[in-house]
């Protein structure tokens, strides 16, 4: 490090420059957690206020309360990552290596339709699955769906919602891993006479696991905190955790309870994420 | 590229017919497939965009029932969605400017400097990327709940909106320019700095011009986050109503075309704006 005025700051100027970028982070991410964290255990009512009373039977009763919300949350953010994996991963292997000089453009492609506001998006699919829309119909005409059936309404309307809403997630970090593959690496391989998919799964998928690992937690994390398709694309019974969050604390402003199924929620994520990385390797997450 | 088009050479010598057209198939199922995923992507746009001209005859914009433009001349007729879209924009405005400059300082910190305390650093920035939305927004609302303990008292309201904002934009402007100033020449300042530049001169004629793409990216990333946020917005926005909110508060009793309308145009703004950097990058890896 060459500069003149780094030497003679050396120990002030970094500090300097981040003080008032964490300072701000510090006050509003950070201790807003502390306050939620203090907000989950106390207990009351809205008439009388709340108060810190270690009132753990929070938790305890957002696990029996709400166990199925909880479930349902990881269940179709699970399978909306996966999708989206499937979905994304030949598109963003086909704009790495094919894409030539209009690789920009394509990228463009992917991320363009997410600059149409999230609800306005959510709406759009609302129409198009519609209870006498065109793919309920044509579903109906191939008898995947019994007549009378809905697309609206139904898990699979959320998972849908959701796989879609958090597509380019997904595929940007595969394309940006896929896109640093030496392709003379596949070639190689062809060369020693691994076959096309041998070669795929030997050579090209395991040089992108970092984006197929970055790409899975962008999506899921999200994914499993989202309440906006379950409330706009699904039922009640559809409703997941994020939905119960969200009544609890705006609507019925029971704060205690909507602050410890926040924590569980975080809790439950921050664990997953650790296993993930546990069966991965944690090289893959950082680097 | 290089791999696809050695094999089928290699093929294409001395194979058969049925295996020529077997290798047709091959290599063109990835582009069919791909823009199949196109489709799929721009279908719900179409619908947004198709839905900004319809006359719908009830309070709901799901079936189509003629072509008009008076929406799109008439796009502020709905009571309350002209202040939303104001409130929207001026909070998007300010929330990218203040998160592009606190990120930019920490970028810079972040990749000029070592010092103790990087990784906390890092964590403290890749944390609220990595939190769910809901609990960023009820967390912050909680901490603007608690205020009053200490005789503070924080209204919900325009305030809490910003500060939520650049709250949440700060980690992606860090990441945005980070990314660009990795790959940065510091010899470039060094020279400056030998040819008798002090360092404000330094970072003002030579640092600043060179990083300002990625600032003006950090800037448009952060504005485009802070027009779609609902999510965060929604615990911390008391009686105020954004855009978004707007939109969410309309899906349970009317949609008025006029959301479409402003969708689109929203949409129309963005791709314009990232054709234009496409086009910018292009030329200048061709002049290169």
């Amino acid at each position: 490090m060459g500069f003149g005025f780094l030497h003679r700051h050396r120990n002030t100027t970094p500090y300097l420059l981040l003080a008032p970028g964490l300072l701000f982070l510090g006050v509003f991410f950070l201790v807003p957690l502390g306050y939620l964290a203090y907000q989950a255990l106390q207990s009351g009512n809205i008439d009388f206020g709340y108060q810190f009373t270690w009132a753990w039977s929070n938790f305890s009763d957002a696990v029996r309360g709400y166990g199925g919300q909880f479930e349902r949350s990881f269940a179709y953010a699970g399978i909306a990552t996966a999708l989206a994996l499937l979905v994304s991963y030949p598109v963003a292997y086909w704009i790495a290596f094919r894409g030539g000089r209009w690789k920009n453009l394509l990228l463009l492609c992917i991320v363009a339709p997410f600059f149409v506001t999230y609800l306005i998006r959510t709406l759009a699919w609302e129409t198009i699955l519609a209870d006498h829309g065109l793919v309920v119909r044509t579903l109906t005409d191939i008898h995947i769906l019994s007549p009378g059936g809905r697309l609206l309404a139904t898990g699979t309307a959320v998972v849908a919602g959701i796989t879609y809403n958090f597509l380019p997630f997904m595929a940007l970090p595969l394309y940006v891993s896929l896109e640093q593959i030496d392709p003379t690496l596949i070639e190689a391989a062809e060369d020693l006479y691994a076959s096309k998919w041998r070669a795929f799964f030997r050579v090209t998928f395991p040089l992108s696991l970092p984006g197929v690992v970055g790409g899975t937690l962008l999506t899921f994390i999200p994914a499993a905190g989202d309440f906006i398709n379950a409330q706009l694309l699904g039922s009640p019974t559809n409703h997941m955790i994020g939905n119960v969050i969200n009544s609890k604390y705006n609507e019925l402003i029971d704060y205690p309870a909507a602050a410890a199924m926040s924590f569980i929620l975080m809790a439950i994520i921050v664990a997953l994420v650790l296993m993930y990385a546990r069966a991965v390797g944690s090289e893959k997450l950082t680097g | 590229m290089s791999t696809a088009e050695v094999t089928l050479t290699r093929r294409r010598s001395g194979a058969s017919s049925p295996a020529r057209v077997w290798a047709f198939v091959r290599r063109h199922v990835l582009t069919v497939y791909s823009l199949l995923f196109f489709l799929y992507l721009m279908l719900p746009i179409a619908v947004v965009i198709a839905f900004s001209f319809n006359h719908p005859r009830g309070r709901f914009n799901y079936t189509w029932k003629g072509f008009t433009w008076d929406n799109w001349l008439h796009w502020n007729a709905v009571p309350g969605i002209q202040s939303a879209i104001t409130l929207s924009l001026e909070i998007a405005l300010l929330a990218s400017i203040v998160a592009t400059g606190l990120g930019t300082l920490i970028a810079l910190a972040l990749v000029r400097y070592g010092f103790r305390g990087r990784g906390t650093t890092n964590l403290i920035i890749f944390l609220p990327l990595s939190t769910p939305e809901i609990v960023l927004g009820a967390s912050l609302a909680t901490l603007f709940l608690h205020s009053t303990t200490y005789g503070l008292r924080i209204p919900f309201g325009f305030w809490t909106i910003l500060i939520a904002h650049i709250m949440f934009c700060i980690s992606f402007a860090v990441v945005t320019v980070k990314a660009r100033l990795i790959g940065f020449d510091r010899h470039l300042e060094e020279a400056a700095m030998d040819l008798g530049a002090n360092e404000w001169t330094t970072f003002r004629k030579v640092t600043l011009p060179l990083i300002a793409p990625a600032i003006l990216a950090a800037l448009l990333l952060c504005f485009a986050i802070s027009v779609d946020d609902f999510v965060v917005t929604y615990f911390n926005a008391g009686n105020r109503v954004t855009f978004p909110i707007f939109v969410w508060g309309a899906a349970r009793v009317a949609t008025p075309p006029q959301i479409n309308v402003i969708g689109t145009a929203i949409f129309a703004v963005a791709v314009t704006c990232m054709l234009g950097n496409v086009f910018i990058q292009n030329r200048r890896a061709k002049a290169a």
